[in-house]
């Protein structure tokens, strides 16, 4: 089997986010992760090819520092990696997102399953891996917190998480899949896995390669704009209710109040 | 000249340092309470991250990696917990080194895939209760005898003190010091003997109650008439204690990391303290008088953590064993006694929630004053380095 597992390096979790000049995320003056949904989509893609054999590909779009998400990726076991990394591309909105890992996997070719997280803990739109099997034209499961391939067969089944429970959903390969988390747990990289990684093969593409267009992509090309932001305001000091008798009663109005019962 | 670690090292301390706050920091207290001794638990997540291999070679399942790799992966658990750092500092210090050291082929491929993999632990019993210091001491015992079937088998009789390792559900077997015989000079001839776990007559006494360090597995051991093949001589014979001495340099500054763990934890812990608890109005981390003991407990930490790398960098870059040694001393000796001191100014800082068990400082405070008696004595250092410099001191 050959499975891509796309994965995007973020601002750590903890990190307060700032906006810069551009109105985009300042992603130079804070500490980078691997975003942590994508090492379910790494773990699990690592776990397939265990069982049935084959290769893992990471694919990620992302400026120069990415290559530490990468190298991370290729430690925990991946067998090599494609990074996509063009001044161009900075400010690209999630469907510009899609479209050029989209064009990254045109060129790839020959993949059985792709496998993304379900959501960046950056910009958290959940919707690259729809908009990315819409454009390559194969079938979607998101939000997948189980599933098994057939490679023989060439399908999957996979639970797909909703609201109110979760699906059982069957696709032909090649499809895409995002995982949700808690879907397994990651494995840390030894130290083994990371002296392996330098020597692994790390492919870099500009737009050029990929056959796009500078205005295509990044600010010029995006779907969408940052107009303005505000910073949230801080936390007002809340309500006290004395509780003189009719506690309950206040707190039920109060969460009436707000909707929320 | 460089002062860093390699990319290498500073990409494998994230991820041990990303383990050790994952995957053991949230279950030190319950281990505490309610194991109250090694966590199986615990022995197999650091196994996973191979930890227990990374010196050991590939041929056994190692890595391969240098004693700096090992020191990261120490301190860093160190860092979280010292009971866990003495763990794997003794399973790979004590345990595996000398078997990869002094075995033969047939002893290495017997024990060491176990014990690289961590699904196994080995300890190296060299204390007595009346000998630990003056090793030269020892009255454990073992004689060579020829069994009913015609073979020869070590017979060992005598008992062991404060053995680390040594009576785990995991534990495969504990090399022991025993006397073969007499020297010419009439010095004891001291030689080395692996007994596995499970030898009749070889019993693991139930574990101490110690001071500190209670995540980690010690106990007496002792020896009545334990029988093990003649085979299981681990070296030559006569140069069990020597051997054991040129092992415990790489141990000596396997501990000193363990104790710049304990010393960066109590750093960390005091400025994050200082910064947000408040006395008189003010966070506490504004008076001089506090604020002062932690500047020292980072010139502590920064000395600490210097000599001991320089000492893993000497032994990594093949400096002379003379220098190893020295060095080795040297960071053991001023490491320990820093986490000690550091220990005491994080408790100081914390004030009464230094003494209650709710924090880890007090575990910090329990786990840090052994560092000064095992793997060799203050005292013993402070001898080593003497004689290391000329001086003729008995
Ligand atoms: C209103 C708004 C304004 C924004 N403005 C900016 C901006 O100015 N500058 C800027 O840099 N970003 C901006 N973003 C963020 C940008 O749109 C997204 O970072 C990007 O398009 C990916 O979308 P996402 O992070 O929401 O991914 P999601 O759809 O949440 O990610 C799901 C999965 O898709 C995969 N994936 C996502 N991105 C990549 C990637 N780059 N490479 C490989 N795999 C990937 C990963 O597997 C990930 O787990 C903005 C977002 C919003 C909502
Ligand atoms: C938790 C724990 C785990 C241990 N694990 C192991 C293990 O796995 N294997 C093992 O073999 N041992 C182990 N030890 C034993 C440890 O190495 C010894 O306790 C240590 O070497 C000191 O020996 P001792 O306790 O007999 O003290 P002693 O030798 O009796 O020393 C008592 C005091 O006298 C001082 N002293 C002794 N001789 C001199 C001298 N010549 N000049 C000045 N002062 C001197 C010492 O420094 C010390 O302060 C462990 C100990 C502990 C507490």
């Amino acid at each position: 089997m050959k499975i891509v597992v796309c994965v995007k390096q973020v601002p750590d979790t903890w990190a307060e986010k700032k906006l810069d000049a551009s109105k985009t995320l300042d992603r130079v003056s804070v500490d980078n992760i691997l975003n942590e949904m994508d090492e379910f989509a790494l773990e699990e893609a690592l776990q397939m090819i265990a069982a049935h054999s084959g290769t893992v590909t990471v694919l990620s779009m992302g400026p120069d520092s990415a290559t530490e998400a990468i190298r991370k990726a290729l430690s925990m076991g991946a067998d090599g990696a494609i990074h996509i990394v063009d001044d161009a591309l900075k400010g690209s909105c999630a469907a510009v997102t899609s479209l050029v890992l989209a064009k990254a996997l045109e060129r790839i070719g020959d993949y059985d399953l792709v496998i993304s997280g379900s959501e960046a803990s950056d910009a958290r739109t959940s919707v690259v891996p729809a908009m990315l099997a819409e454009r390559l034209g194969i079938p979607q499961v998101t939000f997948v917190n189980k599933v098994e391939v057939d490679p023989a067969a060439k399908t999957l089944k996979a639970n797909r998480i909703t609201d109110d429970g979760y699906q059982v959903v069957e696709a032909s390969l090649p499809a895409m899949i995002s995982a949700v988390e808690k879907m397994n747990e990651p494995r840390y990289p030894s130290f083994k896995g990371i002296m392996a990684a330098k020597k692994k093969p790390v492919e870099t593409l500009s737009i050029a390669d990929l056959g796009l267009e500078a205005d295509a992509v990044g600010l010029s090309g995006s779907w969408t704009k940052v107009n303005d932001s505000a910073d949230r305001p801080p936390r007002s000091a809340g309500t006290i209710v004395e509780d003189e008798g009719n506690g309950g009663a206040a707190l039920v109005d109060f969460l009436a109040s707000k909707k929320f019962v | 000249m460089s002062f860093s670690l390699s990319e290498d090292h500073e990409a494998f301390r994230k991820v041990v340092r990303d383990f050790a706050e994952k995957a053991l920091q949230p279950n030190i207290e319950r281990w505490e309470r309610e194991v109250g001794g090694l966590p199986t638990e615990a022995v197999n997540g650091m196994a996973e991250l191979g930890l227990f291999g990374l010196t050991a070679s590939e041929e056994y399942g190692g890595a391969g990696a240098d004693l700096t790799t090992l020191c990261v992966a120490i301190e860093e658990i160190g860092r979280v917990d010292q009971s866990l750092g003495i763990t794997l500092e003794a399973a790979v210090g004590l345990g595996i080194n000398p078997i990869a050291t002094y075995g033969t082929d047939e002893q290495k491929a017997q024990w060491l895939p176990d014990l690289v993999a961590g699904r196994a632990l080995a300890g190296f019993g060299l204390t007595e209760p009346e000998a630990g210091s003056d090793a030269g001491g020892t009255r454990t015992k073992a004689v060579l005898q020829t069994n009913a079937s015609g073979e020869a088998q070590w017979v060992v009789d005598g008992a062991k003190a404060f053995i680390t390792n040594s009576g785990h559900e995991l534990t495969s077997v504990v090399t022991v010091t025993a006397r073969t015989g007499t020297n010419e000079n009439g010095t004891p001839e001291l030689s080395a003997i692996m007994v596995p776990t499970g030898t009749p007559g070889f019993v693991a006494e139930p574990a101490y109650r110690k001071l500190g360090w209670h995540l980690s597995d010690t106990h007496p051991l002792s020896y009545d008439g334990a029988r093990v093949p003649e085979a299981n001589l681990l070296g030559a014979r006569g140069r069990g204690f020597a051997q054991f001495l040129n092992t415990l340099d790489d141990g000596r500054i396997a501990i000193a990391a363990l104790a710049v763990g304990l010393s960066q934890a109590c750093l960390d812990h005091s400025v994050s303290y200082a910064l947000e608890r408040k006395a008189f109005g003010q966070p506490i981390g504004k008076k001089q008088g506090l604020a002062f003991q932690i500047a020292d407990l980072q010139v502590a930490v920064e000395a600490s953590r210097l000599l001991t790398y320089k000492a893993a960098w000497l032994k990594d870059t093949g400096a002379s064993v003379k220098q190893v040694k020295q060095a080795a001393s040297i960071a053991k000796l001023y490491a320990t006694e820093a986490a000690v001191s550091a220990t005491r100014t994080a408790t100081q800082v914390y004030g009464g929630y230094g003494f209650m068990e709710e924090y880890p400082i007090a575990r910090f405070y329990r786990d840090a004053k052994v560092l000064e008696i095992g793997e060799g004595t203050s005292e013993v250092q402070r001898i080593l380095i003497s004689r290391g410099l000329g001086l003729p001191v008995e």
